[in-house]
């Protein structure tokens, strides 16, 4: 039935590049086969064509040629899934005239896709790849483990505390699968040891930086392998999470070198470390002006403005945006507070509770990072990061040549 | 008897009072040289020392400004007087120190400033009205170490053997607050290993003589066992326990500068001030001063022998940041001297023949 057809956002449809020379925007960006539970109902609210003339029926395994998809508008997001009026449904089943709105007469079960999606994502699990970097004694793993409330950091996997600072930063991962309520989430931390410790940090980030484009490479050359694999295994580093030291006065040289090169190819978040050291006003100041000379560098962190999507989105970020940089504390011990155990840090003259939002902004940041932006990070790194990586590489080599599996097939790509 | 012991009573006991009261009347003076990153609460803690306001009006530099500095040196100096005793205190602050990306060396201007405080004295010691030589050695060196890491770090390790020989170093685990009492023990624990490893040569107080009474001797102990002193400084006062003390106010307690629980901070200002001031300055006067003098008398004479020119009694030494200019124009004059030197040799000789 040709009116049913909904378009599956589920292969790889490619938009045209270069239209603009940096980031692409999000209207344009295509749909990877993975997550496209929350996007595609979101794609399906705002756009409403449950079927295009232009388009092929399409699955999972094929590829489209480059399509030009509208722009679609930008309106605030609907209460229901209720079809706007700003596109008439072409096939059969909306009931009513052509233009204008249209009610639904009856209850087809469209939104049962989020219930289908949501099976399909507890079955298959996904990834998620977050990566730290500071300077060593920052409270780096131990704020790790609290977010993930488990011994997720290199140092709690066996690996024995190295007694030497290492001479260059080197890239250190471990992984770990956890569960929660059904989910699976296989999750990575990616250590930086090393990263301004030294005396002479000149270039420091550049094992960094190389590390994060040899992550979009490893996914470019998988895509457009002529036989790729059905999930492409994604190391891409999701989220970076840069450790500020909590001096009170301001950013570090090293700091805002570091953020300028690398908030352009990836998600960063910055944190003040240990900020049990700084009391309610000295927090307040210190955060003001880390926010001021992050604006006078241009250092985009995420969520970055020019991604906010729609008016609500951009009116959640922004609250978000302002309470950035989260100034955090970590802790895996617990303590009898009120009788209460909470995980805390346990001195003569107090307890710090990492979850109490009057003593740090832990919560904030667990709730923000994990409960409400980890889906988006993602996308975030898939269709920004990685499409400007990916158009980069392309543009520079004039084209990039499949990499077949041995059957001499020299078929060029349709990139 | 009494009336014996005034017979055999001379009365040169009375000498340290003398002492004294000279002293009290001249006054002191000490110099303090205060190293580390900024953040680390080290203008802060000099306030608390001191129970001064030494930086009101300091301006900090946001990162922009900051990209160029190199590391200053700059100098507070306030009289302070107390029952009667007049101390001039020194403050040198070292902003910029270990904050660029490439700290390579940081701490040249540091070492160059000490050697040229050693010089200026050895100059004024050699020199003819040695009435009133001023003073500007540093007598203290305190060296603040980051609480966030795990112990030194390779630019603490390279400061404190640039700087062990040349004047006395007290680290000081700065921030203690940062740290529950576990994490400091290990903290103290591995700056002691790694100095230790490193042969770094920190300031050690002397031992107490034994003739001491047991309590005193304690003390001592306590005081050795508890370097490296972690330290909090405070320039706001907070009530606690129904006083009014200086602290930090958070909103899980109140951390109190000068409870010894807390911190060392008691321990640091007894050592500095109360106790070992004068030690310091003995050794700064005896031991770094010596060494500079004994280093730059051996340059001078090894540069007699190889000269073969007599070199005059007060010794010129090189300015440690030669001006190229200066240099050049040094070297012009030079050159211009001896030709001139040459023509005169020759009308002199042909003055002589004319002569004959």
């Amino acid at each position: 039935d040709p009116g049913r057809r909904m378009r599956a956002a589920s292969s790889l449809l490619l938009s045209p590049r270069g239209t603009r020379p940096g980031h692409m925007t999000r209207h344009q960006r295509p749909c990877h086969p993975l997550w496209t539970s929350v996007a595609f109902v979101r794609h399906l609210q705002r756009t409403d064509s449950f079927s295009s003339p232009l388009s092929p029926k399409l699955d999972m395994s094929e590829m489209v040629p480059p399509e030009v998809r509208p722009k679609p508008a930008v309106p605030a997001k609907p209460a229901h899934v209720v079809p706007s009026s700003a596109h008439t449904p072409h096939g059969p089943g909306a009931g009513g005239p052509g233009s204008g709105g249209s009610t639904l007469l009856g209850y087809i079960g469209i939104d049962t896709i989020i219930e289908q999606m949501r099976k399909k994502t507890m079955k298959t699990g996904f990834d998620f790849n977050i990566m730290v970097v500071g300077h060593s004694g920052l409270g780096k793993s131990t704020l790790v483990n609290t977010l993930f409330k488990s011994q997720v950091s290199r140092k709690s996997a066996g690996w024995s505390r190295d007694e030497k600072i290492p001479k260059t930063v080197e890239i250190k991962s471990v992984s770990h699968v956890i569960e929660e309520g059904g989910v699976k989430m296989k999750l990575t931390i990616i250590d930086t040891p090393g990263f301004g410790d030294q005396i002479n940090n000149n270039n420091c980030w550049e094992p960094i930086e190389k590390y994060i484009n040899e992550q979009y490479e490893k996914f470019l050359k998988e895509e457009v392998n002529i036989a790729r694999k059905k999930r492409i295994p994604d190391t891409r580093v999701h989220c970076c999470l840069y450790f500020i030291s909590p001096t009170g006065h301001s950013l570090r040289q090293l700091d805002i070198e570091f953020m300028k090169h690398l908030s352009r190819v990836v998600n960063l978040i910055p944190v003040i470390a240990k900020s049990d050291t700084l009391t309610p006003d000295e927090k307040t100041d210190f955060k003001q002006r880390v926010r001021k000379e992050l604006e006078i560098c241009g250092i985009e962190f995420y969520p970055q403005k020019e991604f906010d999507e729609d008016t609500e989105d951009k009116s959640d970020n922004d609250k978000i945006r302002e309470a950035m940089p989260f100034a955090v504390v970590g802790s895996d011990k617990e303590y009898q507070v009120n009788s209460k155990r909470v995980l805390g840090r346990k001195s003569p003259w107090g307890v710090v509770e990492v979850e109490n939002p009057n003593h740090c902004e832990f919560s904030l940041l667990r709730d923000f990072l994990i409960r409400s932006h980890l889906q988006d990070l993602k996308e975030v790194t898939h269709n920004i990061h990685y499409e400007t990586y990916r158009a980069k590489r392309l543009n520079d080599n004039g084209g990039l040549h499949p990499i077949s599996t041995g059957v001499g097939d020299t078929q060029e790509s349709n990139l | 008897a009494p009336q014996s012991l005034d017979k055999e009573y001379v009365g040169f006991a009375t000498l340290p009072n003398q002492v004294h009261r000279k002293s009290v009347k001249k006054g002191f003076d000490f110099t303090l040289l205060v190293a580390g990153e900024s953040g680390l609460g080290k203008s802060t803690l000099v306030n608390s020392l001191f129970l001064t306001d030494l930086h009101k009006d300091r301006k900090l530099l946001n990162a922009e400004e900051r990209i160029n500095q190199t590391v200053e040196i700059t100098k507070h100096t306030v009289d302070i007087e107390e029952k009667g005793v007049k101390l001039k205190l020194t403050i040198v602050d070292t902003p910029g120190f270990g904050d660029a990306v490439n700290n390579t060396e940081c701490w040249k201007p540091i070492t160059d400033y000490i050697d040229q405080q050693f010089e200026q004295y050895f100059r004024d010691e050699s020199g003819l009205n040695r009435k009133n030589i001023q003073d500007n050695r540093v007598h203290c060196c305190l060296y603040f170490i980051p609480p966030f890491g795990h112990g030194l770090r390779p630019v603490d390790v390279q400061f404190m053997k640039a700087l062990m020989e040349k004047v006395n170093v007290v680290p000081l685990i700065s921030k203690a607050d940062c740290l529950t009492p576990g994490e400091m023990k290990k903290m103290k624990d591995r700056v002691r290993e790694e100095t230790d490893k490193y042969g770094l040569k920190v300031y050690q107080f002397p031992d107490c003589d034994s003739d001491e009474d047991e309590e005193f001797k304690q003390q001592d102990r306590e005081l050795k066992e508890s370097t490296p002193f972690a330290v909090i400084g405070s320039n706001t006062v907070v009530e606690a326990r129904g006083q009014r003390v200086r602290g930090r106010l958070y909103p899980w307690g109140i951390v109190e500068v000068e409870n010894p629980s807390h911190c060392d901070f008691v321990k640091l200002r007894n050592m500095l001030i109360r106790t070992h001031m004068h030690d310091l300055k003995d050794i700064t006067c005896d031991v770094h001063y010596e060494n500079y003098r004994a280093q730059c008398i051996q340059q001078m004479t090894s540069k007699l022998t190889q000269d073969n020119r007599v070199e005059s009694p007060i010794p010129i030494l090189p300015l440690s940041t030669p001006d190229v200019e200066t240099e050049k124009l040094i070297k012009m004059k030079d050159e211009e001297l001896r030709r001139m030197q040459e023509m005169l040799q020759k009308m002199q000789q042909q003055m002589h023949e004319q002569d004959l």
